[in-house]
């Protein structure tokens, strides 16, 4: 009867989600006093489309609002109406507001119509006002009550556990083209579902019209959706019947209707077992329905990637190059004579430059330029510059630079952390700027590149920078180290990623509690790459984040330990060095440490910790030593031989296995065998105990 | 062999015919030095021959390993060790069966290296005899139950229980 709009509403919500970006980064962009009209009709389209597509899908709320949006935007447009900063944060506010509110509409949820009409308020006293008059406090208003509303949200949906719905059809439901039994399947998607029929109703055989519906449902639903999930799929049927809706906490809204086992009904249950195919199939379906899978929960949305049809386009022409290598093969081998050897060199050559080719395609297609995380930051700078009254600019370097998926989903936390840090703590304030000889406005730089199968993310400011006096008196008042170690400039800056340190004045809400440096670091970590800081007081600091690009593949260096081949991560690894006599030395009689130039290290050897047999014994002065970083402390391990350097495919050890201590992953060498893959730091810590 | 078995499998369709509670389930049995087990066969994923393993380290020396299986890395155990018989040095005849087990939507596969596969048997439901409790550690708990196949004993095992690893007790050493 009616196509299924529920499968594009994945779409929907897609694009209404990258229309809100557009407009959100449009809105940022206008320069006040000097309109571009071109930025302005980019903010108008998206809120056009945005209201058009919810108006199809029957999203009114949506719908309305964003048609008083288009109404200002409209004005604006033709220059009817001039665009002023309060328009904008109003705007601002209201782009907020409809994420907010298509977000819960996604969830199956109520929309929040608390906050909503707050934001509608503020657009219509902006649209109906005098245009340029009045100022800000207005829009700051609109931000601080949103939050409330949505604390009343979120309380709302612990009281409600599952609908009574009364569904009484009215006679001619079945004439529309209305089949309840696909209402009944839909609510069984929202959770567990339970009908019971009444047909007291249902007159006696002669008098049956078979193209009338007689029978009323009584409708249970266990479910954490919405009111409005349930109205919505009703939608279609609402003028055919009489519907009642009550939460099942409450029931006494709902009049309980019973099949009463009087004569008549029995009367009743006869007839409709012989009555026409419409009415009895309708009621075993709906019982049907009932014990169908009660699994089947609403979908969730699932995680999806846009690829460029180029990237496709490529993969396609690989996948066909490589086709036609291989039946070149073919043919070689079919009646192979000696003298086709070069013939069959050249085409083995060929076949590994494309096999090349097609595994750097299909890492691509998962490869996303770093502007879906850079994209954001404009905005939050401007919300967090005004909460802070200075003036900072954000310039934004190499958006187009490119990282695989899991990074960027992974990257933007500490990122967020590490700009806020640099807004609230790095620039001053306007007066101390210009005290200082700076320009009033301060500038934050987010770069991205890439350097060496490395992505590098750099947060530069120009704020005041870091004192290292402070930070040491700060770490030695904390007991996080001692007075008397020496500690060269950059050990002093490692020291904010330490638990606890904080050296903020007063706390602030945006950052400043000392918990986060060292998590960020953490997290970093994780992802297989490292974080340093340059600074230099007065002048300004910058942060640089160095990732991997992929977190799929590895650069590793293959090592031999007996007869065991392993693998050490290569962005770990500082240097390699032969081993000497006189470098090692013992601690207490146990514990072995090696010098290396003018540190001391601790060594660990691989034989002892893995327990390796195989092999000749290596005596203690034979190997060599791989120097490696892991919990930000240097240590030696000690293996027999290097074997060489190559790219890794991680392969999990967890999926059939389990966790080994000291091991991250495992790989499959050329040869087919099975390498396993180092992980340094729990190796380090695995060597203490 | 093949004589042998006849009977068995007549039996099965006469039960088949004549009531429907009784169930026949294949098992794969194979041999551990003079003891013969069985296996579920719908856990068998393959049977493979004995292939040099990547030693893990500082785990329970029953696990031999890992290999590359198609791209998969999977464990290799030895039952002998697993159920604290007498190791045996491999042979050519040494043979790694690859059992599924699944928990939910997760499956793992795991292979256990064992002297050599024998047979296919069909047994009914109720012959299967539970086990009896021998006092013994280690083997008793992979055990479902006995069962009699042309007078050898046959001892068919847990799957589920067998491919669980020990995790805590690996992670305290």
């Amino acid at each position: 009867m009616s196509i299924d709009m529920s499968q594009f509403h994945q779409v929907f919500f897609e694009e209404c989600f990258e229309g809100l970006e557009a407009m959100e980064s449009g809105l940022l962009s206008l320069n006040i006093g000097d309109i571009d009209s071109e930025v302005i009709n980019t903010i108008f389209r998206a809120a056009h489309s945005i209201k058009g597509g919810s108006g199809t899908f029957g999203f009114t709320v949506v719908a309305e609002y964003t048609h008083i949006m288009e109404t200002l935007l409209d004005e604006m447009r033709d220059g009817r109406r001039q665009v002023t900063k309060k328009a904008v944060d109003v705007l601002l506010g209201s782009v907020d507001c409809l994420r907010e509110m298509l977000t819960s509409i996604q969830n199956e949820e109520d929309v929040n119509m608390v906050s909503a009409a707050k934001h509608q308020a503020a657009l219509e006293i902006e649209l109906n006002g005098s245009a340029g008059s009045g100022s800000a406090p207005k829009a700051i208003e609109v931000h601080e009550i949103a939050p409330v509303a949505v604390a009343n949200e979120s309380e709302e949906i612990d009281e409600e556990q599952g609908w009574k719905i009364a569904f009484c059809p009215y006679l001619n439901l079945l004439k529309t083209g209305n089949d309840p039994v696909r209402l009944f399947r839909e609510l069984n998607g929202l959770g567990e579902f339970t009908a019971n029929v009444n047909i007291q109703d249902v007159p006696p055989f002669d008098e049956l019209d078979p193209e009338e519906c007689n029978i009323s449902w009584e409708l249970k639903l266990v479910t954490d959706a919405k009111e409005a999930a349930i109205r919505e799929i009703f939608s279609w049927v609402e003028d055919d019947c009489a519907l009642e809706i009550a939460p099942l906490s409450k029931p006494k809204k709902v009049k309980k209707l019973k099949v009463t086992p009087s004569a008549p009904a029995v009367d009743v249950v006869e007839v409709i077992s012989v009555a026409p195919e419409v009415v009895e199939s309708t009621a075993k379906k709906a019982a049907a329905v009932v014990e169908s899978d009660p699994s089947k929960n609403t979908p969730k949305a699932s995680s999806s990637i846009r690829v460029d049809t180029d990237k496709i386009d490529t993969l396609i022409n690989m996948v066909g190059e490589v086709v036609i290598t291989q039946s070149m093969l073919g043919l070689i081998g079919e009646n192979f004579t000696m003298d086709k050897v070069g013939q069959l060199k050249r085409g083995l050559a060929q076949l590994e430059r494309h096999t090349r080719d097609l595994q750097q395609s299909v890492m691509n297609i998962r490869m996303l330029p770093i502007s879906f995380v850079f994209s954001r930051f404009p905005r939050l700078v401007h919300d967090i510059s005004t909460q802070l009254h200075k003036k900072i600019t954000l310039k934004l370097v190499g958006e187009n630079t490119e990282v695989d998926k899991a990074v960027v989903e992974l990257i933007n936390d500490p990122l967020v952390h590490l700009i806020r840090n640099s807004l609230d703590h790095g620039i001053e304030m306007p007066a101390e700027r210009i005290a200082a000889g700076k320009p009033e406005m301060g500038t934050i730089e987010l770069k991205a590149y890439h350097r060496g199968g490395h992505i590098v993310i750099e947060i530069v400011d120009d704020g005041r920078g870091m004192d290292k006096a402070k930070l040491l008196a700060k770490a030695i008042e904390k007991g996080l180290v001692d007075e008397a170690t020496i500690m060269s400039d950059k050990q002093i800056l490692e020291l904010i990623f330490m638990p606890g340190f904080s050296t903020a004045e007063k706390l602030t809400d945006i950052s400043g509690r000392g918990v986060g440096m060292d998590v960020v670091r953490r997290n970093i970590q994780s992802l297989g790459g490292n974080i340093d800081i340059i600074s230099e007081l007065g002048k300004g600091s910058t942060i640089a984040i160095h990732l991997p690009l992929t977190l799929a593949i590895l650069d590793g260096q293959s090592v031999a330990v007996g007869d065991e081949t392993y693998i050490v991560p290569l962005v770990s690894i500082i240097e390699s060095i032969n081993i000497t006599e006189k470098m090692l030395n013992k601690v207490a009689g146990k514990g072995e440490t090696f010098k290396l130039r003018s540190e001391y290290l601790p060594i660990i050897r691989m034989r002892e910790i893995f327990n390796v047999k195989s092999g000749e014994a290596t005596k203690s002065n034979e190997g060599v030593i791989v120097v490696v970083e892991g919990q930000g402390a240097l240590c030696g391990f000690l293996v027999d031989e290097l074997l060489g350097q190559q790219q890794v495919v991680i392969k999990s050890l967890e999926a059939n296995y389990r966790r080994v201590e000291g091991v991250s992953g495992a790989t499959i060498l050329g040869d087919g065998s099975v390498a396993l893959i180092l992980d340094v730091p729990g190796l380090v810590r695995l060597s203490v105990r | 062999m093949s004589q042998e078995n006849k009977t068995p499998v007549v039996k099965e369709t006469f039960v088949k015919n004549n009531s429907d509670v009784a169930v026949t389930i294949q098992y794969l049995s194979f041999v551990l030095g003079k003891e013969e087990y069985g296996v579920d066969i719908l856990r068998v994923q393959e049977i493979r021959s004995w292939e040099p393993v990547s030693r893990v380290p500082n785990v329970p020396p029953y696990e031999k390993g890992v290999v590359n299986l198609r791209g998969a890395i999977v464990p290799i155990i030895d039952l002998r060790e697993r159920f604290s018989l007498s190791k045996v040095e491999y042979t050519p005849l040494t043979v790694v069966v690859v059992l599924q087990t699944g928990n939910g939507n997760h499956t793992r596969i795991m292979g256990v290296v064992v002297d050599s596969v024998s047979d296919v048997i069909s047994v009914d439901k109720s012959e299967i005899q539970g086990a009896p409790d021998f006092g013994t550690k280690v083997s008793n708990e992979f055990i479902n139950g006995l069962v009699s196949v042309n007078e050898r004993m046959v001892m068919l095992l847990d799957v589920d229980k067998l491919l669980t690893l020990e995790t805590t007790e690996q992670s305290e050493n």
